[in-house]
């Protein structure tokens, strides 16, 4: 594998006395997309939020990039100025889109740059615009997010994570939100991002996709990962039996 | 049968006139230190540091749980002496009314920070911003907009409460009314109109916030 650019070790999260990662350990290459599967409450969302600190775990190490925190015993609690810069360098795609509604599209897009960056209004304005082109979006730029469709605001929000020009991209069930007329237009958007050669972790249930766009599927159950391969071969031969007792669902329904 | 005779009212128009003008200048200053008291208390609630929120929550419940009149009163006499400073009355109504508004409108701000889905304040962490910026850029004004008419309510109340204020001689509309009345000899005509120039001032804001209530239902 080439350079790695996320690297989690010995990952321990738990909300209460419900623990929801065990000891996960995962490591990600530049340009390698990763899809985390598995069913609900596995801790694959906790796992992706994690990954830009937005859950702060409780044991381990998370590295992204060039910046590294230790979590745990003797390991102090990163600040708010430590957590921004390190979360400045990620990209995230919420389940509900979470635009900000006060704001025109252009201006969600613009956020980022003008107020974490500093960039003038003017650079903020061309880099927006440029992604929101990129997806598919200059006509929109002027609207609030109320006016747009769940499949624009999410291609509205993919534009907004890309503007801070993030080093990895993480996807919280992109498309879990959206009608399914719609799931198309935002999974066109990721492949495109995934041909680009951006560095990518996905959470999913889209296994189609999964298997299509990803290089590698994990699978998670119960806060641990059982399986960890290419995405050919863990979606179409599974090797362990709760992978394939949980792709079982997929394949019924893609055959019913 | 009671002979009105309202054309006595006009001899103490500039009473009136002064009276109006003071209360009108003691609500905006109640309501301007009013919100900053509210919103500093409002967030120090939803601070991650527990002796804040314990300190914003004492406050708020002391000021909620005591009469507004023995606030004042309070004020006057009795702070003076336990904190060995002079007071003027305007002072002490003007400390005592804020800090009363400020209660409430703590209590408001508090919970339009709240009713903001967090989802907000995750993509704006997530974008990088640290959490000042994200209650600053993000939830803020997004929540503000919500405030409005709760807030503008407590305002139309803190109004309303200024008329306690002439219990400490503080010359406001009541105040004058109170020595015009005792100058006439007509209450009635006096308090009469007391009540009417209250309501030609608070009507229209009602109607205000009604209308910003029905614009934000609608928007969202």
């Amino acid at each position: 594998m080439s350079e790695i650019m996320i690297e989690v070790a010995a990952l321990r999260k738990q909300f209460g006395d419900h623990v929801v990662l065990r000891s996960v350990d995962l490591k990600v290459g530049r340009g390698e997309v990763v899809a985390l599967i598995g069913p609900s409450g596995s801790g694959k969302s906790t796992l992706l939020r994690c990954l830009n600190l937005l859950v702060v775990p409780d044991g381990g190490a998370v590295r992204v990039g060039g910046k590294s925190f230790r979590f745990g015993a003797g390991a102090s609690q990163p600040g708010n100025r430590a957590l921004a810069g390190f979360r400045a360098a990620t990209g995230m795609v919420f389940q509900q889109f979470n635009l900000f509604p006060h704001r025109t599209a252009l201006e969600n897009v613009m956020e980022g740059p003008l107020v974490v960056r500093r960039m003038a209004r003017a650079g903020a304005e061309a880099l927006a615009r440029g992604l929101l082109a990129k997806v598919g979006l200059a006509d929109k730029a002027e609207q609030y997010p109320s006016r747009l469709s769940g499949g624009q605001k999410q291609r509205v929000a993919i534009a907004r994570a890309l503007a801070m020009q993030p080093a990895v991209m993480l996807f919280d069930e992109a498309t879990s939100a959206l009608d399914p007329e719609l799931v198309g237009e935002v999974l066109g958007v990721m492949q495109s991002l995934a041909a680009e050669g951006m560095t990518m972790v996905i959470v999913t249930h889209e296994i189609a996709f999964a298997r299509e766009v990803a290089d590698r599927v994990v699978f998670l159950r119960d806060g641990v990962i059982v399986e960890d391969g290419p995405a050919r071969q863990v979606i179409d031969s599974p090797r362990e039996e709760a992978t394939r007792a949980f792709l079982a669902h997929f394949h019924r329904q893609r055959e019913g | 049968m009671y002979q009105w005779d309202f054309s006595i009212l006009w001899s103490y128009r500039w009473l009136f006139l002064n009276g109006l003008w003071v209360t009108l200048a003691f609500t905006a200053a109640i309501v301007v230190l009013g919100l900053v008291v509210g919103l500093v208390s409002g967030l120090l609630r939803l601070s991650s540091i527990a002796p804040l929120r314990w300190l914003s929550q004492a406050y708020v419940e002391v000021f909620r749980c005591t009469p507004i009149l023995v606030q004042l009163v309070w004020f006057y006499y009795a702070l003076p002496i336990l904190a060995g400073i002079e007071m003027t009355a305007t002072t002490a109504a003007v400390l005592a009314l804020s800090l009363y508004g400020g209660a409430f409108y703590a209590e408001i701000i508090r919970g339009g920070i709240n009713s903001i889905e967090s989802g907000q304040t995750e993509a704006a962490l997530a974008l990088g911003m640290t959490p000042a910026q994200s209650m600053r850029r993000i939830v803020l004004p997004q929540a503000l907009k919500r405030m409005v008419p709760p807030l503008m309510n407590q305002s139309i109340i803190q109004l309303k409460n200024t008329s306690l204020v002439s219990v400490l001689a503080v010359p406001d509309l009541l105040y004058q009314g109170q020595a015009a009345a005792h100058d006439s000899y007509r209450p009635l005509e006096i308090y009469t109109l007391i009540a009417v120039l209250y309501f030609a001032v608070l009507f229209p804001l009602t109607l205000l916030v009604g209308r910003l209530e029905r614009r934000l239902a609608r928007a969202d």
